[in-house]
């Protein structure tokens, strides 16, 4: 038992824990982690799926009880949330950098007009080769959140994370 | 609005994501190319999850203690609440994107409305959902254009296809009592609103696509109700067998 940590302190250890799908962010990266609040002397962590049908949620959910386990004991309960949903922008900055250098391209920030029936996403440059000459093959990828696509210069295909 | 009631109305929500859902799952490995098959799959997912968060909630509000698989798995035909355009069995690639067409402007326009209903947990899934869906309907808008405006074969096809399944879109855009019950208890949609709009939209896609606007006539009706067609008995027993022969495994 150790309730002397900071909600803070815990955010720190949670940074931890990864996204089993894109293993170089971890969920406060991702912004999935939505709170961490202490009741008394249990721990509640709040997180939130990026898709309603993520599959990584209950891994998530268990890594987080698993390496909270260490300091807390069972003391720890982790809640879903799906209010306010769940969007892209809640990306860091240092959480894109690292995403484009694995090899995804990140998501553009505040893209205004995510609801357009047809609107043409801005040139999205290649993590590999950095061209902005690329296209879009399908915006359904290997993951929910992601898009393929296809470098022209490099030839490369890539994953893109799209915008919700 | 008794909870009962409005019990029925979050079952019909989720039973139409599940059900198409899982309809979807069945492409996957069959898929025309591999991008479609990832992409119908992908769309899969969602509905799912979007059918697991409805039935998890319609569970909490009936408050007999069924969870979202049980509401799932141990329902039988009459039981369902979903529309029957949606169990259609899955026919031909352009039979699927026009079921998903009329299907996922329907929804678009859904959750928007959805969003601002009464009832804070209707408009949580509503605003996630939404997300999801503007790229559902922006892939299957996309293809009645590519096929539509194809090959002369292609065109054949999905008029056909679109003209097969009009005559199953009026369900979904119909209010009946319980739908007006609902929407007078402030946590509803106004379908008559939705079913303005979805028409417009509806013409203007299948205008760049070329193609006619079926005539709207007789409806098949009857999901919301529970009376469905043939098709859903046979959807429901692979969807359901495993559960229900062993209704206690765990993963």
């Amino acid at each position: 038992m150790n309730t002397a940590l900071t909600t803070d302190q815990i955010m720190q250890i949670l940074t931890e824990v990864k996204d089993p799908e894109i293993p170089v962010l971890n969920v406060v990266d991702m912004g999935i982690v939505r709170g961490v609040e202490w009741k008394g002397e249990l721990l509640e962590v709040t997180i939130t799926p990026t898709y309603s049908g993520c599959p990584a949620m209950d891994v998530i959910s268990t890594n987080i009880k698993t390496i909270l386990h260490k300091h807390f004991g069972d003391n720890v309960k982790v809640l879903s949330t799906l209010f306010p949903p769940w969007t892209t922008d809640w990306l860091t900055d240092d959480a894109r950098e690292k995403l484009r250098a694995y090899g995804i391209a990140p998501p553009e920030k505040g893209n205004s007009d995510k609801s357009l029936l047809f609107a043409e996403p801005k040139a999205i440059a290649c993590p590999t080769c950095g061209a902005q000459e690329t296209t879009k093959v399908s915006e359904f990828g290997s993951t929910s959140c992601k898009a393929h696509y296809k470098c022209k210069v490099c030839l490369e295909p890539f994953d893109y994370f799209k915008c919700i | 609005m008794e909870q009962q009631e409005k019990f029925e109305y979050i079952l019909r929500l989720g039973d139409n994501s599940l059900i198409l859902g899982q309809r979807l799952g069945e492409w996957c490995g069959h898929g025309p190319a591999l991008e479609e098959d990832i992409a119908l799959t992908n769309i899969s997912l969602d509905l799912i999850g979007q059918a697991r968060s409805f039935l998890d909630y319609a569970g909490k509000v009936e408050g007999n203690g069924r969870d979202e698989d049980q509401l799932a798995f141990f329902r039988d035909v009459r039981q369902y609440r979903n529309v029957i355009l949606l169990e259609q069995p899955n026919g031909h690639f352009g039979d699927t994107i026009a079921r998903q067409f009329l299907y996922d402007h329907y929804s678009f326009l859904l959750y928007s409305e959805l969003m601002k209903s009464a009832d804070e947990q209707l408009v949580a899934i509503a605003a996630k959902s939404i997300k999801e869906v503007t790229y559902h309907r922006r892939h299957s808008s996309e293809w009645m254009i590519r096929l539509g405006d194809g090959t002369e074969e292609s065109k054949v096809k999905i008029q056909e296809s679109l003209n097969y399944l009009w005559n199953y879109s009026g369900e979904m855009l119909t209010p009946d009592s319980l739908d007006k019950k609902a929407l007078a208890a402030g946590i509803g949609v106004d379908l008559e609103k939705i079913a303005k709009h979805w028409h417009a939209n509806v013409a203007d896609v299948l205008a760049q696509a070329t193609l006619d606007l079926p005539e709207s006539g007789w409806m098949h009706s009857g999901g919301k109700k529970g009376v469905h067609s043939e098709h859903l008995g046979f959807l429901l027993a692979e969807m359901q067998h495993i559960p229900r022969s062993y209704p206690d495994a765990k993963w």
